[in-house]
């Protein structure tokens, strides 16, 4: 389950139009918007914690709304709040919390703390993830379903080409080395094995935040309202990335495409590659040989951005409803729950004590590839997130795009994409 | 009241739900995206206000508009011409008699009963590098691995092809039932004056199809500007633009930048184009169609 799975939301398009007149009494109705297809193992897994919470809390009834992908959702989620009946509650991704807070569509979750025991809870959840859900000093998103970037090495491969499978590349020039070890050429010189891969169709940023985190560099300021892609250590970054296939060529040529990169891993076409830990469950299940899941290697220092969905409140719901879905994030995210959210899915548990349960314990002696997301944490940074997110984004994801199938230098294609991005963010100062 | 009344309150009451429907979903759809397209985007502290051209200037400075506007009139060029000259010369082979005909008919419209999302998936692999079909056979020859969707050079020309693909089959249906209505009389005649093949197509076949080319056609033009989806699964209008449609930056600057007035301002463009090449064949092809 991945938030960047692009496909399965054609058959949820029912969802939005359906928006029930929400329940004014005081047995309220909690309309949830949730990003996934209709069907599938995840609605399972929130029907049952709608149920759950139903039964603890007697007179107030969750209805989850499943609205496709993201992008979906939030088509959804805003036009509701444009003709007046938005869903109480929707999961939808952490970086568009500055779009939400410009439509005014949500409320921060500040006002419903009001204990010790609430500010303790607040204060429980990774710094790592926080840093995306808070901005001029207000919580707007709780995190829920999150996910970091990765290494993933092919155990066999190593082998192979006389590595240690046990020991992954630690930093930038180890994993050339690696990955030039790692390529493999027929006699007529085509490749038939590459190094390593970092996908780059759709939205290189997210991938491209690990190597400028490394290089030293943030992307964006917590105001969300000035970018740094000019900044020499982000075209450092992006020369490291365009040297992988133009000057050492172990990093296929052009556009990596995302949605083929596991695959092109259980082929044995690529020996390493950078994904998000939302595929650790498809790679242990689709992977014929041992495999390795580490952090990122480190340039300057380690580093790697988070992702994935947070819990916003409608700014629209009677104070009733946003009381009724505090409680229900509040319960939902509980140690015991967020640990089994973690093992069902994939994603990263949201709190260090989630990782403290006993659950959590037995799965992981189990399966400890499951433990790197979290020992990455530390040295994770926001994923970017500005006002105008998409736009602003989009600058980046073109100049990246440029550089990579050649037609700009590094150099220019990052000076055009901040120039861009100052046009388009000098209002919001 | 007389007859003659009543017939027309019957006429019109008649017409009156297909109306309302047309109304209410295209014209006032239409007028009210041209009519946003002289206001800036509501945001929720400022109101929208009028502004005049301004949401054009933007457009006429806008290097994507221009990159996305290139890409479709290449595209439209790309599949146009080439799925009706597929679709008219499939539908030739197998109006005449020859075996297994059934067969090659559904496998030419095989394409079009396909999901188009499952479709664009399956030309993705097609696509991939290494191991994907195209590579494999390339590959037999000693070609060099190419990076089709992830080149700005082959992107577009990828994606051209996969709607060439697609559409042919379905316009081969058109062509293939109107060949049909073609009395056998004409081709016996033509027998007997020894007309060859090729000039029986040309005289008389070629002539006769002209109302479904022009029907054909039209629809081909619409589905250039209309194409989407595969661009949504197979590039998301990457590397840099290089696949970006008009239909689909559209969808990106309404929906993804939430800029609803440049939306509708870009979409008045798209609509003035369709209407532009619908009044040229219309108005003029028609004339010189023949129909029966």
């Amino acid at each position: 389950m991945d938030r960047r799975e692009f496909l399965g939301g054609a058959a949820a398009l029912a969802g939005a139009t359906a928006l029930p007149g929400i329940a004014r009494a005081q047995g309220a109705e909690l309309s949830f918007f949730y990003p996934v297809a209709v069907g599938g193992p995840i609605t399972k897994l929130i029907d049952a914690y709608a149920t759950g919470f139903e039964k603890d809390n007697a007179g107030v009834k969750v209805k989850p709304i499943y609205a496709g992908t993201y992008q979906e959702t939030i088509v959804k989620a805003l036009t509701a709040h444009k003709s007046g009946t938005p869903p109480v509650l929707s999961v939808l991704l952490s970086t568009d919390m500055f779009t939400l807070i410009d439509e005014e569509a949500i409320v921060p979750f500040d006002d419903f703390i009001k204990t010790d025991e609430d500010r303790k809870w607040l204060a429980g959840f990774y710094p790592g993830f926080m840093e995306n859900s808070q901005t001029g000093g207000k919580t707007w998103g709780i995190p829920f379903q999150r996910s970091t970037v990765v290494l993933y090495w092919n155990k066999e491969l190593f082998k192979e080409a006389g590595l240690d499978p046990e020991k992954p590349p630690k930093d930038w020039a180890e994993q050339v080395e690696f990955a030039q070890k790692l390529t493999k050429r027929d006699a007529s010189g085509n490749v038939t094995q590459w190094g390593i891969q970092i996908p780059s169709s759709g939205f290189p940023y997210w991938l491209f935040q690990g190597l400028t985190t490394q290089a030293g560099a943030i992307l964006a300021n917590s105001a969300g309202d000035k970018t740094d892609y000019a900044n020499p250590a982000v075209i450092e970054a992006l020369q490291y990335w365009v040297d992988l296939s133009q000057k050492y060529k172990v990093h296929p040529p052009g556009i990596v495409e995302w949605g083929t990169t596991p695959r092109d891993f259980f082929e044995k076409k690529v020996a390493m590659m950078w994904t998000t830990t939302g595929n650790l469950t498809n790679v242990r299940a689709n992977a014929k040989f041992p495999f390795g899941v580490g952090v990122l290697p480190a340039g300057k220092k380690p580093g790697s951005p988070t992702g994935g969905g947070n819990f916003y409140l409608s700014k629209k719901a009677t104070r009733a409803e946003q009381e009724a879905a505090f409680k229900f994030v509040r319960w939902i995210t509980t140690p015991e729950r967020a640990a089994q959210w973690s093992i069902d899915t994939g994603y990263v548990g949201v709190t260090p004590a989630s990782y403290e349960t006993e659950a959590m314990k037995t799965y992981v002696a189990g399966f400890p590839q499951a433990i790197v997301a979290r020992d990455q944490l530390s040295s994770a940074v926001a994923e970017l997130s500005t006002h105008e997110n998409q736009r602003v984004t989009k600058a980046l994801n073109d100049g990246l795009q440029a550089a990579l199938t050649g037609t700009k230098t590094p150099q220019k294609a990052m000076e055009e994409a901040q120039a861009e991005a100052e046009r388009i963010l000098k209002p919001y100062r | 009241m007389t007859n003659r009344a009543t017939a027309t309150i019957h006429g019109w009451l008649l017409l009156l739900p297909a109306m309302a429907c047309l109304a209410l979903f295209t014209h006032w759809p239409a007028l009210a995206s041209f009519i946003e397209s002289f206001y800036s985007t509501p945001k929720a502290r400022r109101p929208a206000r009028f502004i005049g051209l301004d949401n054009y200037e933007q457009m006429l400075a806008d290097p994507i508009f221009w990159k996305a506007l290139s890409n479709n009139l290449w595209f439209a060029l790309g599949t146009i011409p080439t799925s009706i000259a597929l679709a008219l010369l499939m539908a030739v082979w197998v109006n005449d008699r020859i075996a297994g005909r059934t067969l090659v008919r559904m496998a030419y419209f095989t394409p079009t009963i396909l999901p188009m999302i499952a479709v664009a998936n399956i030309w993705l692999f097609f696509y991939t590098p290494q191991y994907g079909l195209l590579e494999q056979i390339t590959g037999l020859f000693g070609a060099r691995s190419t990076n089709w969707l992830g080149s700005q050079d082959t992107a577009l020309y990828a994606i051209t092809i996969v709607a060439i693909w697609k559409e042919a089959g379905f316009f081969m249906i058109f062509y293939l039932a109107a060949l049909q209505a073609i009395p056998p009389s004409l081709g016996e005649a033509a027998a007997i004056e020894g007309a060859s093949r090729w000039t029986f197509f040309r005289r008389i076949q070629f002539p006769l199809l002209m109302p479904t080319t022009l029907f054909v056609l039209i629809n081909a033009v619409i589905n250039a500007f209309r194409m989407v989806d595969h661009i949504v699964v197979m590039t998301r209008g990457g590397p840099d633009n290089a696949t970006t449609l008009l239909l689909y930056y559209i969808y990106q600057v309404g929906f993804g930048f939430w800029d609803t007035a440049y939306a509708a301002t870009l979409t008045c463009v798209l609509l003035v184009l369709l209407a532009l090449v619908a009044f040229v064949q219309y108005g003029w092809l028609e004339r010189r169609t023949h129909y029966q």
